[in-house]
């Protein structure tokens, strides 16, 4: 094990790691962040997207490792400190934009990602930037919704497929 | 996934040296090696990661010419690789936004996974291979499915793109894996058109001759309407028949020529 140093939500943090350990293992395990999810461990499901310097990754498919002296986001800083949501964050509330509640971080961290390239998407973008973040329980619908309404634009009342 | 030591030079040089270890497997962006590590399908001694030199980064145009560095990201291509559109577009179109954030032009050559998207572009461009001890013809690089030309420990570098005057990929999305079903990417070039096809072959990615010495005489997507393509020798799985893929190369080279 050597030691891996990274700043994770702007706090500089530390810890052992193996060559083998995952982005989502050592943030999940080392530094006790359980917030990004492990959906399906195979590059698919997009729960564990974090973002490394900037861009949304899946944690889950780089090694602790690679992240040395990267600045790295997590679902844990997207709130204030106060525990005030931020507008996607609401937004998934006041659009029931989740159930289980389970593809969430990956979701909100995508979602972050996509309106800070494309402040203002349209449906469809919207849905193509999810390809990679699958929810078993919504339907996509209300995130759709939900993203939009962050974004500040109109609605669509009934999301068309 | 058992464990490895972890390396992460700064020069080819050094990447070149610390790959003579046996075992030693080089790792760009992981979206195809850390999988299969997960599964054992790999076991390496030592993973080499390439993404910390700079000099295997990046896009830029020469000429009538677009270098990409091995190390490239998807996305980096999809934003920089304006030059040559059909590429930016086809790396814009793989996978989903984080493996495109991760996942690298080099990683998907070197894999040469029968239904990746990268090794059409480079056999429909004639495009050169460049590593860290030659240059190999796209022709002589591809040699069936998961492999190539690549000698054990070389490093692909950069590929140049002759950059056509018209192109166009057409991918039909396999949507579990969101790799091509069938993907057939056209270039025509002033000296004449090429074809070539991935997601159908089981040896990999392919030329269509008959398509490419029609669509030299005339490019137009009727000109192709005569030709059939042979169900032999294409792959059949649960999402698609030999036959279903031959129709499909056909539907998808007009389509790429409409659209070119
Ligand atoms: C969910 C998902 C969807 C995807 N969808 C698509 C798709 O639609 N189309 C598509 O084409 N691909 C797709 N991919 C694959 C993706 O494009 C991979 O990024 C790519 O195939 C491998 O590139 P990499 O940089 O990640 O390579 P790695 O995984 O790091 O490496 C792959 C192999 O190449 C070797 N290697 C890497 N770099 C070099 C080099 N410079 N020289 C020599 N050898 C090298 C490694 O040793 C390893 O054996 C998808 C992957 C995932 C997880
Ligand atoms: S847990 Fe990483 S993509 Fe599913
Ligand atoms: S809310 Fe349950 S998986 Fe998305």
């Amino acid at each position: 094990m050597t030691e891996v140093k990274m700043t994770v939500n702007g706090r500089a943090v530390s810890g052992d790691a193996e060559g083998r350990t995952l982005l989502s293992t050592f943030l999940r395990e080392t530094l006790g962040m359980t917030g990004t999810h492990v959906g399906c461990d195979t590059s698919q499901c997009g729960a564990c997207v974090v973002h490394v310097n900037g861009n949304a990754v899946k944690s889950c498919t780089m090694f602790a490792h690679e992240a040395a002296g990267a600045e790295v986001a997590t679902i844990e800083g997207q709130a204030a400190p106060d525990g005030t949501l931020n507008k996607i964050q609401q937004a998934f509330q006041d659009y029931h934009g989740l159930q289980c509640g389970f593809c969430t971080p990956g979701m909100v961290m995508s979602a972050a990602a996509l309106l800070k390239e494309n402040p203002q998407p349209t449906e469809a973008e919207v849905r193509d930037y999810l390809e990679g973040n699958i929810c078993r329980c919504t339907g996509y619908h209300n995130i759709v919704r939900a993203i939009m309404a962050a974004s500040g634009q109109e609605v669509p009342a009934v999301a068309a497929e | 996934m058992y464990n490895f030591d972890f390396e992460q030079p700064g020069s080819v040089e050094d990447a070149v040296a610390a790959l003579k270890e046996e075992d030693a497997l080089a790792l760009s962006g992981g979206q195809t090696l850390i999988p299969s590590m997960k599964q054992r399908l790999n076991a390496p001694s030592k993973l080499v990661s390439l993404t910390g030199i700079e000099a295997l980064k990046g896009v830029c145009q020469n000429g009538d010419t677009l270098s990409v560095g091995a190390a490239t990201t998807h996305a980096t291509v999809a934003a920089d690789g304006g030059a040559y559109a059909a590429l930016a577009a086809l790396a814009g179109g793989i996978g989903d936004p984080a493996v495109r954030n991760r996942g690298t032009l080099g990683g998907s050559l070197a894999n040469n996974d029968p239904a990746a998207c990268y090794p059409s572009a480079v056999l429909a461009s004639g495009a050169t291979v460049v590593t860290n001890a030659r240059e190999i013809a796209a022709d002589d690089f591809f040699d069936g499915m998961f492999a190539t030309a690549l000698d054990e420990g070389e490093i692909i570098t950069s590929v140049n793109f002759p950059i056509p005057e018209k192109a166009s990929y057409q991918k039909f999305e396999q949507p579990a894996s969101r790799f091509a079903l069938t993907g057939v990417f056209v270039a025509k070039y002033a000296d004449g058109v090429r074809v070539a096809v991935t997601g159908a072959s089981e040896e990999g990615v392919m030329r269509w001759a008959e398509a490419e010495a029609a669509l030299s005489a005339d490019f137009s997507p009727e000109a192709v309407d005569g030709l059939t393509v042979a169900a032999d020798g294409l792959i059949s799985d649960l999402h698609g028949t030999p036959e279903y893929r031959a129709n499909l190369i056909k539907v998808l080279t007009k389509r790429a020529v409409a659209a070119a």
